[in-house]
């Protein structure tokens, strides 16, 4: 639908507009829109290249140390020494993530529930305004919030750094993503489903369990899955609530988690060799983990279009 | 979409006593849920203002927000250093603007280019490629942006900007430093990109196509359409989506304590290093004695009351809109 040539009525050709003759000024304004266009053009390339620069970067030093050793074994004492890997960080990551997801994804979901069965309540409105509102909460205050209300003995719970706090902040980060992204799908639910079994004598939670969430389980899938690989990639919380740790930990409270972004900053601002080759691995391995979920996220969606 | 096939089993009309009373179980169930998110942040704000409370209570809140000096006491039990928060405050503001000085433009051309001027084939590869950026964990951005960008992208151009006339003003002026505001400001310019410019798409797709159409039968170009129809009609919701990116700018931890510097004073010029709220935050919690670590809360409290403030006047200002903008994969 290009109309880049308007046309005025030509003077020789009395009263009948000629649709050949371009003006001057209508050529101008093509060449501006073309040149306009050209600097829009210019403008996806600025986006594009910093992200193929990014992929590059990690891919090509990433991919020379990240082997089965990488994934298997933990870092040695010293950064200057080359080889080891960051299992402990692996697990760690894994380990929060997944107790996050335990915790957010039912929460989040029923919450959505709530929502999408009073679409115009104004409770509804107030809680889908501040979850609006706790996408945007930093996510170092999540940290600093979890530290003083579950980590800090005074005051707080008095748990300790580990891998409770450290989920706690990924499910804090996590529990709006999920409301909203859920919220969203339940709504494309077609009603007459929900009618058809109310029609039927279905209570409300029967409703619910078993048509609007069957219904929309792909779309639920995805916003899911892509909360949790955004609470798989969060390192800054967890400076203050997970520590790090040298080692494999597998208890729920008590000792500090290792996570692999908090081992890659150890590793990459130390000037040695062997931890910044261990950092890039690390790197690798998140890249790996986040945007294979984000795939496999899209992948849902594309094939369950409700 | 498959919902489960209708049971083959025959049973009595009658509701059970378990089914009957299933529901007011199930609505309380969703009304806790719904409201464990208001819980939530209730609990974060009010239990970490308590604990800065002391830090607060010693320097005034006005004290604390204008003081330029931060020296840290040892204390377990009582507040003896003076923690003026200034210095990271004018950090934190300075390049979340840059940032959104360069990232708004950016992102209201890709959302354009996507939504008016791509081949149908592109758009999806396009929006894949932009949310994509979004997935990116923080710290990898941080790493890439250390070993890669402010070496061989943002260090060199300060180093031309410098060097121009520009190079005069104090503000502009050398030695340009790798770890620096400057360095800082370009990342967070990347990384807030992703959700502004989904916004922005959102935005532009609702402009009505009676407009744009009745546009062109007037003879407008591409341009004239996009600059004079879509543009203007999506004006408060590129507002909204601005202030949102300002909101994620001043949040975002990793990468900008790895790249700003860290040092207390306020530099004039952004080609040198300083330092930013969240990057003190991140950078000196491990080490920080009790005192030291309700000086870092009571940063924490003001950085989330200064985010709270912008992202509550987008989320206000996008509403208004009434596009459906929410938080979904970019969020």
């Amino acid at each position: 639908m290009s109309v880049d040539t308007p046309v005025r009525p030509d003077p020789e050709a009395g009263d009948r507009p000629s649709l050949t003759v371009t003006t001057p000024n209508a050529r101008r304004r093509a060449l501006i829109s073309r040149i306009m266009s050209g600097a829009l053009f210019l403008a996806v390339m600025a986006a594009v290249t910093p992200l193929a620069i990014l992929l590059w970067q990690t891919l090509s030093n990433g991919w020379g140390p990240f082997s089965w050793e990488f994934l298997t074994t933990i870092e040695p004492l010293s950064y200057r020494e080359t080889g080891g890997g960051y299992l402990h960080g692996i697990v760690g990551t894994l380990y929060m993530t997944g107790v996050a997801a335990l915790i957010s994804v039912p929460l989040g979901l029923a919450a959505a529930v709530y929502l999408t069965e009073r679409p115009k309540g104004r409770y509804a409105s107030i809680v889908r305004f501040f979850t609006d509102v706790m996408t945007g909460v930093p996510s170092v205050f999540v940290g600093l919030a979890v530290y003083a209300l579950l980590v800090s003995g005074s005051g707080g719970l008095g748990l300790g750094f580990g891998t409770l706090a450290g989920a706690a902040s990924l499910a804090i980060i996590m529990l709006p993503i999920v409301v909203r992204s859920s919220e969203e799908m339940l709504r494309l639910v077609p009603g007459d489903l929900k009618q058809a079994a109310y029609g039927l004598g279905a209570r409300q939670w029967q409703a619910t369990f078993k048509v609007t969430l069957p219904a929309a389980a792909p779309g639920l899938t995805t916003g899911v899955i892509l909360a949790v690989a955004r609470g798989a990639g969060e390192t800054a919380p967890l400076i203050l609530t997970a520590l790090g740790a040298r080692e494999v930990v597998l208890r729920l409270t008590g000792a500090p988690q290792a996570d692999i972004g908090l081992l890659m900053l150890d590793g990459f601002r130390q000037p040695f060799e062997g931890g910044i080759e261990r950092a890039w691995a690390g790197g690798f391995t998140l890249i790996l983990i986040t945007l294979g979920l984000s795939i496999i996220a899209r992948m849902i969606a594309r094939r369950s279009q409700i | 979409m498959a919902t489960s096939p209708p049971t083959t089993e025959r049973r009595s009309l009658k509701g059970s006593t378990r089914e009957r009373r299933g529901d007011p179980i199930f609505r309380a169930i969703l009304m806790v849920a719904a409201s464990s998110v208001l819980l939530i942040l209730a609990a974060m704000i009010i239990r970490t203002s308590i604990e800065a409370w002391p830090v607060f209570a010693k320097e005034g809140i006005w004290g604390f927000l204008t003081g330029r000096q931060w020296s840290v006491g040892t204390s377990r039990s009582e507040v003896t250093g003076t923690y003026g928060a200034l210095p990271f405050i004018y950090g934190t503001l300075l390049i979340s603007f840059i940032a959104i000085v360069f990232a708004v433009p950016l992102a209201i051309g890709i959302a354009l280019f996507t939504n008016e001027l791509a081949p149908s084939w592109l758009k999806r590869p396009l929006t894949y490629t932009v949310d994509t950026l979004a997935m990116v964990p923080s710290v990898v951005y941080a790493f890439v942006g250390m070993y890669f960008f402010r070496i061989e992208v943002w260090a060199p151009v300060g180093q031309f900007i410098a060097g121009t006339p520009a190079g005069e003003v104090p503000f502009l002026s050398g030695p340009v430093l790798l770890s620096s505001y400057w360095s800082a400001a370009n990342i967070l310019a990347i990384m807030i990109l992703p959700i502004i410019t989904a916004i922005c798409r959102d935005v532009f797709a609702q402009v009505p196509a009676d407009e744009k159409n009745a546009a062109y039968a007037m003879g407008a170009t591409r341009w004239e359409v996009m600059s004079k129809i879509i543009v203007p009609h999506s004006f408060s919701g590129i507002v909204g989506a601005t202030m949102l990116g300002l909101g994620r700018a001043l949040g975002e931890t990793l990468a900008v304590a790895v790249l700003i510097g860290s040092t207390r004073d306020m530099t004039s010029s952004v080609f040198q290093p300083g330092d930013a709220m969240t990057a003190l935050i991140a950078n000196t919690f491990q080490d920080a004695h009790p005192e030291a670590i309700w000086a870092l809360l009571a940063i924490g409290v003001t950085l989330f009351f200064i985010t709270m403030a912008v992202n509550i006047t987008a989320r206000l200002i996008v509403a208004r809109v009434n596009t459906r903008v929410s938080g979904g994969a970019v969020a």
